[in-house]
């Protein structure tokens, strides 16, 4: 039980009838990044919010003792309706004016955005905003789902080097939802692939193309592009 | 309201209110407890039918809304008609007076307090979830709220127009507003200008006060569409 930040074991979400996870077990230890991959329905945010205990479900979701969590939702469609500045948003979470300056920092925003208005933000910027939100009141594990949606190339390589540096810096242990698959090999520890049930559950170097395919359905191949 | 799309509901609640004033016209007590009482018994249907089916809120709402206004009609007796549709500021007692302040005042507590959760809520049930928020219970709570603010209104604009008194300043705001504060600062110093506007406008005019608060707050409204952030 060294180090051991999270504990599923035959897990199984039901929703209306329908059964989304089946009989899920894995366990996450300190400083690990897992990424859940999956096909779409593959219950990849249901298992996210179950293990936020927001959705009902049977089996065994244990997280070490007094743990604090942070998440990132997929999309926050309705902020941008409501006249918000980023400051007001981070008192939402009765998180001091210091803190909240702090977090900016550590996220590479300037104090400037303290009074912007959410909605006149870039979705770079809002993206940024969300993961400092959940970063506030110092999580050690964040949850994340597909927190590149609508993100250019450039803004997706800053937020994960941010969170890279953040990892590292905080120790921090990371669940994160993606499709990207470059993400997967440069930036995770372990990952799992969904579809209802476990399909695989690895390290990075494991994924290989005909998990993929057995994974997505149909041929997909994937290149590693070298830099170095 | 405006923020959860929910502006119509205010609307609709007026209107359920409506047998309820009826009631208490016929039976001679106060119209507020009786609209209060099928506000309740309206925003219980909501809340069921909400379980029973997979209809969008408006939709229900809609139901609840008209069935209320066809019974309302049928109760309230015809010269009282005009008073319960359109309100009387004149017939508002003095003791009325103070008790419609003691009870917004309390409202206006009740609904400070759960502000922060209602608007995270708001912007994402699973985020509010997520902090360990009861939505259904805040979500309750802001009904019950609602219900309580309407009911006083009815009283002064009428059921027909009580809804335009929750939309309408709150929208001027939203237009005039670039964060939360001035917003809910805005919609309330907004709603009392249209208020004593309208007020002054019926001394003088002698027209009914409900429809002059109305067009007085609409007046703004149309202003702030120059102003515009």
């Amino acid at each position: 039980m060294e180090n051991l930040i999270l504990k599923v074991k035959n897990l199984n979400v039901e929703l209306e009838g329908e059964e989304i996870l089946k009989d899920l077990s894995f366990e996450v230890k300190e400083g690990e990044v897992l990424t859940i991959l999956g096909p779409n329905g593959a219950g990849k945010t249901v298992l996210l919010k179950a293990l936020l205990g927001i959705l009902p479900y049977k089996g065994e979701i244990e997280w070490k003792a007094e743990i604090k969590i942070g998440y990132v939702p997929q999309r926050l469609p309705f902020i941008k309706d409501i006249p918000m500045s980023v400051k007001e948003f981070f008192a939402l979470k009765n998180v001091s004016e210091k803190e909240t300056e702090e977090v900016l920092k550590s996220i590479g925003l300037k104090e400037e955005i303290f009074e912007k208005k959410i909605g006149e933000l870039s979705s770079g910027q809002f993206q940024r905003i969300l993961v400092g939100w959940a970063l506030s009141s110092n999580p050690q594990v964040l949850l994340f789902d597909e927190p590149m949606t609508g993100i250019d190339i450039g803004g997706q390589e800053s937020i994960y080097n941010l969170l890279e540096k953040l990892k590292k810096e905080k120790n921090l242990t990371i669940l994160l939802v993606t499709h990207d698959l470059s993400i997967v090999y440069k930036f995770a520890t372990n990952c799992l692939c969904l579809n209802k049930k476990v399909l695989c559950y690895s390290t990075p170097k494991e994924l290989t193309t005909e998990r993929l395919s057995q994974l997505y359905g149909g041929k997909i191949k994937f290149y590693e592009h070298k830099h170095e | 309201m405006l923020t959860k799309r929910m502006a119509l509901v205010g609307d609709a609640l007026g209107h359920v209110a409506l047998p309820g004033m009826g009631l208490a016209l016929l039976f001679g007590f106060n119209v507020s407890i009786g609209a209060f009482l099928f506000l309740l018994l309206g925003i219980f249907l909501i809340w069921v039918f909400e379980i029973k089916t997979s209809l969008p809120m408006e939709a229900l709402v809609g139901i609840v809304f008209v069935a209320s206004l066809a019974i309302g009609f049928l109760i309230v007796p015809e010269p009282e008609l005009l008073e319960a549709l359109l309100g009387d500021i004149s017939k508002v007692s003095f003791e009325m007076a103070i008790a419609s302040i003691i009870f917004s005042l309390l409202i206006f507590f009740v609904i400070k307090h759960i502000y922060p959760k209602m608007i995270l809520a708001n912007i994402s049930e699973d985020l509010a979830k997520s902090q360990g928020i009861k939505v259904k219970k805040e979500n309750f709570i802001y009904l019950l709220s609602i219900a309580a603010m309407v009911a006083l209104g009815v009283k002064i604009v009428g059921s027909l127009l009580v809804g335009a008194l929750v939309i309408i300043p709150a929208a001027t705001a939203r237009n005039l507003s670039k964060n939360l504060k001035e917003y809910s600062l805005g919609s309330l110093v907004l709603g009392i200008l249209s208020c004593l506007f309208g007020s002054l406008l019926f001394k003088i005019t002698h027209l009914p006060a409900g429809p002059l608060i109305i067009v007085t707050s609409t007046l703004f409204f149309l202003i702030s569409l120059i102003f515009k952030r």
